[in-house]
Parts: C-alpha cells; sequence; structure tokens
C-alpha cells in the first residue's frame, strides 16, 4: 500500500532527497533549527474549526503565487523556510519539478546568491525567507543589489494579518525596514491582492534602472482560497516611467561635442551589462576611436584585450585612466554614476572636462558630477544613436599617452605584482597563474577587499557577465554565496570564486548548499592572515596602528573536507601552476587556499582626500 | 546659491500604504528636519498631494525632488521658494469664553487678526485664524497672558503661482488610467477570529 503521508519520497525524478520535516529533525537533532517554527502557532480560535474557510473555489494565495512565478519564467528559487512562510513550502512541494529550490543556510546567503545568479544570467533573482529573523536577515542583500541595481524579488512570510502589530512570534515590521533598502515594497494581507502585487514587483524588479523588490505575504493570504483568474504579467505603470522617449537633440549635441574633441575619454560603467548594450558599445568605441575605461561593475563589457580598452578606473585602478581623467577635453560617461571611489575629491575632477553623460535614471545625471549634454536614455537606445552622429575617428596620439601611463605602471607596480621575486606569493600572480589557465572564459566572483581589486584589476575577461562583486556595498561574504548563484545562473561556464581569508569567514555555512547540491564552484581563498585593506589604510594613513585586523585563521582546507570538498594549501611559488590547475580540472567543487605575503599593499592607488590626478604608484 | 532657504516641495504620488513613509525616508537619510508636511487628497481622490516645508539650499532641494520622482509610486515632485508660492497655514486657538465677555481688549484684538469664531460654548470658544506663520505667532504671543487654554497649528499649504494647467492635467490623466484606492489590512480588528476565518 502506497504511504501517501509527507514523509519525503524517494522519488525518481529528484536528484537530492527533500529535508526532514521539523518534527523529525528535533526527534534527531540535539536542537532545533533556529528559523523553523516546531510549536503550532498559537490557536486563539476554536481549534476543531477548519484553518479556513471555502469561500470560493480556486487557488489558494501560495498556489497562486507559485503559479505567477513559473509565469514570469522563474526556475531557481534560493530560500530557507520557516513558520510564516510554511504554507507557499508546503505548495511548493508540488512543484518541485518545476522549481528549483536551493536550500541556503542563512538567508543573507539566498540573497547573494541571487544577486549572483542574476548578475551572471541577466534574469531576476529570486528569494523566499520567513518572517522576523528571516526577514531581517535579507536586508544586507537588499542593500547590496538596491545599490548595485541587481533584479531581485524577495517573497517574505509574514504573521497572520491579525496579528500585524501585537509582536507576534517572528513578527518584524519587514515593510518599514526594508523601505530604504528597495526600489519597491509590498505587503500582501489578501490572497486577491497577490497576483497584481506579484506582476508587479516582477515588472519594478527588472525594467528601468533594476533594482530589488520585496513582498511581505501574510500567512492568512498564503492559505486563503479566491477566484484565481489566472496570472497577468505588468507590462505599464501610470506612475513608473522606467525609460524615457530619447530626444534627438541632446544627442546630436553629444555628437558634435564628441567630433569637436581632441582628447576624448569613454568611461562605462554596468549600465552597459544591464542594458544588455554590450554589441552597440563597441560599435560606439570602435567607429570612434576613442580610448575607454572601466568601473569594476563594467568590467568585461568590452573584452579586456580589446585594443582600445584602457583600464581601470577608480581608487585602486589603473594609472593611465585616472591621471588623463584631468587631461581630456570631452569626458563621456556611459552608464555610470560617478561613484566617490572613481571620482577622488569631486573639486579636482575633470573640472577641465566637457561631460556627456548617459544614463537610464534621471537622478544620477548632475548628481554628483555636472553633465554638460545630459542624454537621458536606456543606454540600448542611445548608443546607436550616438554612433550614428559621431564621425568615425582614430585618436591614436592621445591613445599612446595610455599607453605610455601603462608602460610607467607595468614597471613600477605591474611587474612586481605579477612576477615577483621574493619568496611569498602575491595576490597578483595568483591571478595570472588563473587567467593562462582560464583564458579569460571563466566567471571571476570576488569577495571585498585588497584581492577583489587585484582580481579585478588583473583578471583578463573575454565575455560579458564575467566579473560578479560587490561595488557599492562592498559587502564582505558576498563572493562564496554568489559564486554558487552565477553557477545556476551560467551553467555552462566555469565559475571561479576569489575570496580573502576575512570574506570567506562572513558565509563560509554556505559550503553545506555545494556540498549538499554538488556545485562545481573554484573557491580561491588569497590568505594573508590580515583584514588586508584595512590593514593598508592604518598603515598608509593612522601610521601603522593596527587596531584589530589581525586574523588567526581555522585550516581551511579540514573546514572544506568536513564539507566533503576537496582542497589543498599552497604558499610556495613551485606549487602554485600545479595547485591551480588541479582545482580548475577537479570533477566538482575544490578549495585552494593560498598564503600570499601578510604585509602587502594594493597601488596604485587614489588616497582618500585626493583627486584623481594625485594617484599613488607606490 | 549656497544659503539655506525656505523651500516648499510639492508632490503628487498614488494613494497606497506606506507611501508616506518612503517619502519622509528620503529626508531622514540626509537628516533634514520636515518643518511641516500636509497630505491629503487632490481633486482626485486615488491621487495624493504631498506639500513639505525644509529650510536647506537650492542644490540641496533639487536633488531631493529627483530622488523623490525616483520611487516608483510618485507621480511628479516639485520645489519652489516662499516667492513661488501662494501659502497658507491654518491655526486654532480656545480661550475662556469669560475673557471674551469681560475684555473688550480681546474681542478688538481677534477681530483685528481676522480670527473667527468656531464654536462658542459656555466656558471656552474656539477661534480660527489663517495666514502666515508670523501673523499666527504673533497673535499666540498677544493671547498667552489672557487664559489661552489649547493651541493647534495646521501644516503648510501651497498653491504654485507658475502652475498652468495642472487642474486639466490631473483630470485628464486620471481619466485615461484611473488609479486605485489603497489596499488596507481588513483584518485587525479580528484577533480572536485567527484560525476561523
Amino acid at each position: 500500500m502506497q504511504n501517501k503521508s509527507l514523509l519525503p519520497a524517494m522519488d525518481a525524478l529528484q536528484t537530492v532527497d527533500l529535508p526532514a520535516l521539523p518534527a523529525e529533525a528535533s526527534a534527531k537533532a540535539g536542537s532545533p533549527p533556529v528559523n523553523i517554527a516546531l510549536e503550532p502557532d498559537i490557536v486563539l480560535g476554536t481549534p476543531n474549526q477548519p484553518a479556513f474557510a471555502e469561500a470560493s473555489a480556486g487557488k489558494t494565495g501560495a498556489q497562486a503565487l507559485l503559479d505567477g512565478l513559473l509565469a514570469e519564467g522563474v526556475d531557481t528559487i534560493f530560500g530557507y523556510p520557516g513558520g510564516a512562510i510554511m504554507p507557499i513550502y508546503d505548495v511548493l512541494y508540488d512543484y518541485r519539478n518545476q522549481l528549483r529550490h536551493i536550500l541556503v543556510r542563512h538567508e543573507q546567503g539566498a540573497t547573494h546568491a541571487a544577486q549572483g545568479y542574476a548578475r551572471a544570467s541577466g534574469r531576476v533573482g529570486v528569494v523566499f525567507a520567513t518572517s522576523g529573523p528571516g526577514a531581517t536577515n535579507l536586508v544586507t542583500g537588499l542593500a547590496d543589489a538596491m545599490i548595485d541595481s541587481t533584479p531581485m524579488v524577495c517573497i517574505t512570510g509574514q504573521v497572520f494579518a491579525h496579528l500585524l502589530g501585537t509582536d507576534a512570534f517572528q513578527e518584524i515590521d519587514v515593510m518599514n525596514i526594508t523601505t530604504p533598502v528597495t526600489k519597491w515594497n509590498c505587503q500582501v494581507t489578501d490572497a486577491r491582492e497577490l497576483p497584481e502585487a506579484l506582476a508587479k514587483a516582477f515588472y519594478i524588479a527588472r525594467s528601468g534602472r533594476p533594482g530589488p523588490v520585496l513582498i511581505d505575504i501574510t500567512k492568512n493570504a498564503q492559505l486563503q482560497s479566491f477566484e484565481y483568474s489566472g496570472y497577468v504579467s505588468c507590462r505599464h505603470l501610470r506612475s513608473y516611467r522606467p525609460k524615457p522617449i530619447v530626444r534627438p537633440e541632446y544627442i546630436a549635441e553629444a555628437a558634435a561635442l564628441i567630433n569637436a574633441a581632441e582628447r576624448p575619454f569613454i568611461i562605462w560603467g554596468q549600465g552597459v551589462i544591464l542594458g544588455n548594450a554590450e554589441q552597440e558599445f563597441q560599435a560606439f568605441v570602435e567607429k570612434s576611436g576613442i580610448p575607454a575605461a572601466w568601473t569594476i561593475l563594467g568590467a568585461g563589457a568590452l573584452p579586456t584585450e580589446h585594443p582600445q580598452n584602457v583600464g581601470m578606473l577608480g581608487m585602486h585602478g589603473n594609472y593611465g585612466p585616472n591621471v588623463l581623467t584631468n587631461q581630456c577635453d570631452v569626458l563621456i560617461a556611459i552608464g555610470m554614476r560617478f561613484d566617490d571611489r572613481v571620482t577622488g575629491r569631486l573639486d579636482k575632477y575633470a573640472k577641465q572636462a566637457k561631460i556627456v553623460h548617459l544614463d537610464i535614471d534621471p537622478s544620477e545625471i548632475d548628481k554628483n558630477v555636472l553633465a554638460t549634454v545630459p542624454v537621458w536614455g536606456d543606454c540600448k537606445e542611445t548608443l546607436p544613436m550616438l554612433t550614428a552622429g559621431v564621425e568615425a575617428g582614430n585618436h591614436e596620439i592621445w591613445r599612446q599617452r595610455f599607453a605610455d601611463c601603462m608602460r610607467e605602471e607595468i614597471a613600477e607596480v605591474i611587474h612586481q605584482e605579477l612576477n615577483p621575486t621574493s619568496d611569498t606569493l602575491t595576490m597578483g600572480e595568483v591571478i595570472k597563474g588563473l587567467n593562462e589557465l582560464c583564458q579569460g572564459e571563466a566567471i571571476i566572483v570576488t569577495d571585498v577587499g585588497q584581492h577583489q581589486m587585484v582580481a579585478i584589476r588583473y583578471a583578463q575577461l573575454n565575455r560579458t557577465r564575467s566579473n560578479i562583486t560587490s561595488g557599492g556595498l562592498g559587502t564582505m561574504g558576498f563572493c562564496l554565496p554568489a559564486a554558487i548563484g552565477a553557477r545556476f545562473g551560467a551553467p555552462d561556464r566555469t565559475v571561479v570564486a576569489v575570496m580573502g581569508d576575512g570574506g570567506f569567514q562572513m558565509t563560509l555555512q554556505e559550503l553545506a548548499v555545494i556540498m549538499q547540491e554538488n556545485i562545481n564552484v573554484k573557491i580561491l581563498i588569497l590568505n594573508n592572515n590580515f583584514l588586508g585593506m584595512v590593514r593598508q589604510w592604518q598603515q598608509l594613513f593612522h601610521e601603522k596602528r593596527y587596531s584589530f585586523v589581525d586574523m588567526h585563521n581555522p585550516d581551511f582546507v579540514t573546514i572544506a573536507s568536513g564539507y566533503g570538498i576537496s582542497g589543498q594549501s599552497v604558499s610556495k611559488r613551485s606549487e602554485l601552476n600545479d595547485a591551480l590547475k588541479t582545482m580548475l580540472e577537479h570533477d566538482g567543487a575544490y578549495l585552494l587556499n593560498v598564503m600570499v605575503g601578510k604585509e602587502h599593499n594594493v597601488f596604485p592607488m587614489v588616497p582618500q582626500g585626493c583627486g584623481v590626478g594625485e594617484i599613488r604608484l607606490k | 546659491m549656497s544659503t539655506k532657504q525656505e523651500f516648499t516641495i510639492t508632490v503628487y504620488t498614488e494613494n497606497q500604504v506606506g507611501l508616506l513613509g518612503r517619502i519622509a525616508m528620503i529626508f531622514t537619510r540626509r537628516k533634514i528636519n520636515i518643518e511641516s508636511m500636509n497630505t491629503s487628497p487632490s481633486e482626485s481622490p486615488d491621487i495624493f498631494r504631498f506639500t513639505i516645508v525644509i529650510t536647506e539650499t537650492e542644490d540641496v532641494a533639487r536633488k531631493l525632488v529627483r530622488q523623490i520622482e525616483k520611487q516608483v509610486e510618485v507621480l511628479k515632485a516639485y520645489h519652489h521658494t516662499n516667492d513661488d508660492i501662494v501659502w497658507q497655514e491654518m491655526a486654532m486657538y480656545k480661550v475662556p469664553t469669560q475673557i471674551i465677555a469681560e475684555k473688550v481688549v480681546v474681542e478688538r484684538l481677534l477681530r483685528s487678526y481676522g480670527a473667527r469664531a468656531v464654536v462658542i460654548r459656555n466656558d471656552y470658544t474656539v477661534f480660527e485664524v489663517t495666514g502666515h506663520r508670523e501673523e499666527t505667532d504673533k497673535l499666540l504671543e498677544v493671547l498667552e497672558p489672557y487664559g489661552l487654554i489649547e493651541f493647534v497649528r495646521s501644516a503648510r499649504v501651497a498653491i504654485i503661482k507658475g502652475s498652468h494647467d495642472f487642474h486639466e492635467r490631473l483630470r485628464e490623466f486620471e481619466a485615461a488610467e484611473p488609479g486605485e484606492s489603497a489596499a488596507v489590512n481588513q483584518y485587525l480588528d479580528q484577533q480572536a477570529a485567527v484560525f476561523s476565518m
């Protein structure tokens, strides 16, 4: 006789066992998992009455939600269950062959995984979390997605609508907590509101300047049955203008300025990638013959080896792009927002230049830097118009100056970094080794700190969507879960997660996801037993007063092996290349811990309080 | 201009729960004091009009308005100096009726300020004055020695001098695509019925 109960079934189509239900988990483990409510919610009404009346035939809110997710083309959800979101998880059980749910080990991991997924694929990342602590654990990831414009929809469970504001179990004011870190959020207290809210959420998350959206669904809305008339996706909101009608006068003015320029300079950011405008961008760059530099989130939109790609902008960017920003006469900014890490002191930033700013978000234009010609629009539309208006150009002499700066930078900084003679390994030479083996085809995911700057400066990227990092918020612990998400977003590409010893420890619990789901992520730890970037600042600006940056680290290889992940640790140059090769060729996840120089600094650097022209080579 | 002055920010929004907070947050994020905030339905019941008063430089006010417009459910936002608007604040004063009956001085005072008696009772009378801050403040100061019981002041409401066809455009906008009224929690008074919906 078939046992149709809810015990985990060995479904032939499943590749993993379903997680044990709470009752069984508490029987096995000593202490219950944090976010699953083991006691039934306090019953205030008559226990013998059914949980919800069948007011109308149709679907429940939870069913309508999952139906809607399928209609929106969602295939992967990163989440962590709990009491307030259990009705949704119960229905998800019936959808488990259509919607792949990845159980993370901390809701922050879910948000970063959704970000990695979104950045690698261009699709909307989806997160499920329960109420209370589940929701508050999402805040860091939401803030990161908000500032880096990543499309993401987070669904949180919430206590019954009747109990809102009563300090119920695992009740928290999610709406007010997440308002500053979401593009839009809403609370669904009745199932009838759900389909429209979901449609709006996806539309807002992925249109215009993308961003994170949160929907808080109260438990009664999840359980409630209603007349579901099918899912209608949202194409328009009367109060929302994701992209404008482009005004050709501005394009003409910009083109005229560019054509008259003697030393024009293109700087680009993530907007080119978010707009899927890499082809249009390359066409513009090649026709105009203008040198182009990138912000860290824009890396890869133009291949590293492209002759007009002159390097990285910003505090740890290349020498040429920084110094020559203050020498150009026309600065063409495309899909970048003049972040303070890129501009240094604003009163010493490109004051001599006329600025053309192409951006889809009108509030970014003139926010930090005044634009001479603002071009408000989607760069996928504006770039071809601009390309048509500019004359074919060369600018060889001007481009030579970038090459000269690069030669100087190689002599002063890069050569030693990539080809050190000392005994200790440098972060740069590890990246160089990685480049030789990956040939610029891998996705490089980084955490935050010195290794991030070194990896992004030196990584060879042939394709777009190859660089995934936490830019605006600089969230340590971003890398490991984001790399997991990237593997789902771009399953046919190698994913190398480059991180420091500090960042790894912030979210290392996600190694369990790698173990459970057999995710092939290459984990490369550049270990200097320090919080390197902070230590560098303390060395340069605080007279070497190393206040609490020294870290005593555990043996990462042993930890990985506890999670069933192979790995090794190297510290000698002679071992490096073979170790990298082993890591990349290993069939499955691999952790390589590379011990690098303890007090090494990342240069060049634009020190705080300085202009970009004052960049230091050492 | 780098001098601070009063700016009146006018915002047209959809009618949804949480929007007030979203807009207020744009100010609190920058630690800008909201000196006065009025929110009420415009001529279309599903379009709300906010009137917010702050003291800041023009540069800051302009960037604030752009950030407000960026919010999904904001239709439009404007910023104006005091010279560009016609504004009023309402104030109500509750005084003991005895005082009015006995002191002719007070009667004359209230007449000269254009105060209107809203309610007259045996023990108290409530007067209302509409005008600018200086006028209502002056009357407050003057009524103090006469046993003022209670005082309340409304937020600023303002009409923009340079507006041409706001009303017509609002009507057209609403007619072309009607808005929705705010979805609210219907269950707050049913706390005891949690499991018997």
